[in-house]
């Protein structure tokens, strides 16, 4: 229950955490930390338009994405403490309800008949197909390393303060916050703020959307950004903290991920959209480096 | 040789002399047989060889009706570079009685903007024409059925392309146009521009008053970015026919609009430096550049009163004195200014994420520049030694050294990179001009301010013109006067109106998703374009 909970937190939090660091490094003093929030409430109360050549699963889609996003979080735990659902291979239901999730949301842009959407679409599922293997070599690492095969189990036994599986953690955690910028469409990737349609991944796909549906959308954005932190963040906790300590720890880390995040959108350009390709085989080397760290370690028998 | 001869009779005017702006009187400009014009406008646009002349352009042709009768007069007035003079030409057309003119575009590309508006206003469509398309429409076209509802767009048969619409309506507060892309997956494979959704008639409306003031105001209003350019260009022509010695406080009012300009021609580089930062997601480069542009203009502000410099260029004189104060707060403004705007090129020039977004990225060569006619910073990007303010405008402030970005000195030349380097080099020469500007006001304190005069007249039956560099590049306007020094026609001409082609050509072949930093590099003006 701990961690869902986290999760909430965290995404009611991490994208005013985001803003302020912008805001902060811009000498701007930057928009109320509670604006994203406001901005949804005021779509909930706001109807929705649909495109003329959109059929019933376009009105379906950003309530089934956030459905999967929600059923996602229940997999993951903290620590020693365990998620809500757990099962052996939940990770691998993990990765498929987050890509099932984006799955209806590219079929109800494409539905939309616009070319920005079909572009936006189109770069959207190459990314996260890019990415996907660096996410199955990092659990792949971490159950080889602990020699189990769910969430809850593998992060309850993964002990990162040994000096080997240090450096693994710290290549786990790095790998994690590239997925995170990755799947969230953030800098270098996308640029969630961005006002030009040539240049949008995923704001291009939701261009369309209006009112309850786009408040789902963005919803859905936040808990996935609150996700990917926690996964990050399971990767770097000292091994064996738990109670009070635990989550002191884990607050602690996803304010300091929100605000990586927005150093990193402070301080660089973004790629560009060819580079992208290279950058995210990039992402999954440092899945494989890690994979390989682990198998040496392993084999080796230290 | 025949061409040599008519060449002779064009009618040479050399505006160095007077600021960029001339005096030709109508009785002057030879009238000569189509076929010879074309021979002529061939001889000077041209090298022997077919490839664009570098040192020649032409900087406006156009149709005005005859009086009384069908028929219409061409003008064409060619800027010689090397020679420091303007040539004026022309031929008259019956389209009543004559078949259509053979098109001089195809053989000269730059012509095309002037050929498609005079067949858009007469309907004189040149034949073998290779781009026949509306260019603005006015309100006053040939074909009013036309319409940009009916812009006949380059279509594609092919199903492995697809096409991407990119406005008229965009996102953000800019003016509407209209972008079609045809594309290969994210690789462009033409991009087509389509502007003309305004219709505001500013010529028409110049040429329909004799209210000076109300002419300079309209002149502010052309494009908005560029308030003292084309406010220093209509008055160059309401002062066309005052000698300089009938003129008291000259000097101290050409020294203003100069540093008027440059410091227009400053903010707006700067400004464009944070756009270009903002469309790479760049967010430091952006917010910095931000801050300083305001400064700049505010600098403006307390200057005249607008941050624009509305109300500052008026004729024969003005209403706000560059006092020792004003000047003063001015070069310690701008002086902080250009100190952190070379940080922030520094920061830029050094920042791998941003060069990776630059080199070489959307580059367009020196031959395409010079055969679409680019002018400005456009041109001199891409090693077109090209500026109105060294061969024309007979620069009141000493040590000016025009910005162009040479292939064997930088490199390359032509890239967003480059474009970004004009803008850091050229403020940086604005700069200096405004200090020098500064210090040159600051020694006539004490000689006579003449107020504005908005009565003085226009030489009769004359075509004036007026050169000036803008911060876009060349400023052309044309006057017609009547008999009675009435104004009876007036041409524009935008530096936009050229360098649309530059931008959809340097998108050629690049990736889609560049095409808004490309864009931004430009910065083109859509209702300079318009009108």
């Amino acid at each position: 229950m701990i961690p869902f909970i986290l999760i909430l937190v965290g995404a009611l939090c991490l994208k005013g955490v985001i803003n302020k660091t912008r805001a902060r490094l811009a000498g701007r003093t930057g928009v109320p930390f509670f604006q994203p929030l406001l901005s949804v409430g005021v779509l909930l109360r706001k109807g929705e338009i649909y495109s003329t050549s959109s059929t019933l699963l376009t009105q379906v889609a950003p309530a089934l994405y956030l459905a999967s996003t929600l059923g996602a979080a229940l997999l993951i735990p903290l620590g020693v403490f365990p998620a809500l659902v757990s099962f052996n291979g939940d990770f691998i239901l993990f990765a498929y309800l987050l890509a099932f999730g984006k799955l209806v949301l590219v079929l109800a842009a494409l539905e939309s008949g616009s070319s920005f959407q079909g572009m936006g679409s189109a770069r959207e599922v190459l990314f996260s197909m890019l990415v996907e293997p660096c996410f199955f070599l990092l659990l792949g690492t971490l159950a080889l390393v602990t020699g189990y095969g769910s969430f809850t189990t593998i992060f309850a036994k993964f002990d990162n303060m040994s000096v080997n599986l240090l450096m693994l953690s710290l290549i786990l955690a790095y790998g994690f916050l590239n997925v995170a910028l990755v799947e969230n469409g953030r800098l270098p990737v996308d640029d969630p703020r961005t006002h030009l349609e040539l240049t949008m991944v995923h704001e291009a796909m939701v261009l369309d959307l209006s009112g309850v549906d786009l408040a789902f959308v963005h919803v859905a954005g936040w808990l996935k950004l609150s996700i990917w932190g926690l996964l990050a963040v399971n990767a770097v906790i000292p091994a064996r903290t738990t109670g009070w300590m635990l989550v002191g720890w884990a607050l602690v880390a996803l304010a300091l991920y929100g605000v990586i995040i927005g150093l990193v959108e402070s301080f660089t350009a973004r790629n560009r959209m060819t580079k992208n390709a290279t950058y995210l085989v990039t992402v999954s080397a440092i899945g494989l480096l890690g994979f390989a760290v682990a198998f040496v370690l392993m084999t080796s028998g230290v | 040789m025949m061409e040599q001869n008519t060449l002779d009779r064009w009618y040479a005017a050399s505006p160095a002399e007077t600021a960029g702006v001339g005096t030709i009187p109508l009785t002057q400009i030879p009238m000569l047989p189509y076929a010879a014009f074309a021979a002529d406008m061939r001889a000077l646009l041209l090298l022997p060889d077919g490839t664009p002349n570098p040192n020649n352009r032409c900087v406006a042709y156009f149709a005005v009706r005859e009086k009384g009768e069908g028929g219409l007069l061409c003008y064409a007035l060619v800027a010689r570079d090397a020679e420091r003079d303007v040539l004026a030409g022309g031929y008259e057309l019956d389209y009543y009685r004559e078949e259509f003119p053979p098109s001089l575009a195809r053989e000269i590309p730059a012509l095309h903007v002037y050929e498609r508006e005079i067949t858009e206003l007469y309907g004189i469509r040149f034949t073998d024409s290779p781009w026949d398309k509306p260019l603005r429409y006015p309100f006053n076209r040939h074909h009013r059925d036309d319409s940009i509802d009916t812009y006949p767009f380059y279509a594609m048969e092919s199903r492995d392309l697809h096409e991407v619409q990119v406005g008229p309506v965009h996102a953000g507060i800019i003016e509407p146009g209209a972008f079609r892309f045809l594309c290969d997956g994210e690789r462009i494979v033409h991009l087509e521009i389509a502007l003309g959704y305004q219709h505001r008639g500013v010529e028409a409306l110049m040429a329909g008053t004799d209210n000076r003031l109300k002419q300079i105001l309209l002149g502010e209003s052309i494009a908005g970015d560029t308030v003292v350019g084309h406010a220093t260009a209509v008055a160059g022509i309401l002062e066309a026919g005052a000698a300089a010695e009938e003129w008291t406080g000259r000097d101290v009012i050409r020294c203003e609009r100069a540093v008027a300009l440059e410091m227009e021609r400053m903010a707006v580089h700067i400004g464009d430096t944070a756009a270009l930062c903002m469309d790479m997601g760049y967010q430091t480069g952006h917010v910095a550049c931000e801050a300083l542009r305001t400064l700049v203009i505010n600098a403006m502000q307390q200057w005249c009163g607008n941050r624009f410099g509305k109300g500052l260029v008026r004729p024969f004189g003005a209403h706000h004195r560059l006092t020792l104060e004003r000047a003063k707060h001015i070069e310690t403004t701008l002086t902080e200014v250009m100190e952190r705007y070379r940080t922030v090129g520094r920061d830029l020039l050094s920042t791998p994420s941003v060069l990776a977004r630059l080199e070489g990225i959307c580059p367009v060569t020196r031959r395409q520049a010079l055969r679409v006619g680019a002018v400005g910073p456009a041109a001199r990007m891409a090693g077109v030694m090209r500026d109105v303010r060294q061969t024309f405008n007979c620069y009141p402030l000493s040590g000016f050294e025009p910005v162009v970005i040479d292939a064997e000195q930088d490199g390359t030349h032509g890239d967003l990179l480059a474009r970004l380097k004009m803008r850091l080099r050229e403020a940086e020469v604005s700069y200096t001009m405004i200090m020098a500007g500064c210090k040159e006001l600051a020694g006539r304190w004490f000689e006579a301010y003449p107020a504005p005069d908005y009565s003085r007249p226009m030489p009769a039956e004359a075509l004036l013109f007026s050169l000036v560099e803008g911060w876009r590049g060349e400023i052309c306007h044309v006057a017609l006067t009547d008999t009675e020094g009435k104004m009876a026609a007036y041409k524009v001409y935008d530096p936009s109106l050229h360098n649309w082609m530059m931008l959809a050509l340097s998108v050629r072949g690049a990736q889609i998703s560049d095409f808004p930093v490309s864009n931004k590099s430009f910065n083109l003006s859509y209702c300079g374009h318009d009108l």
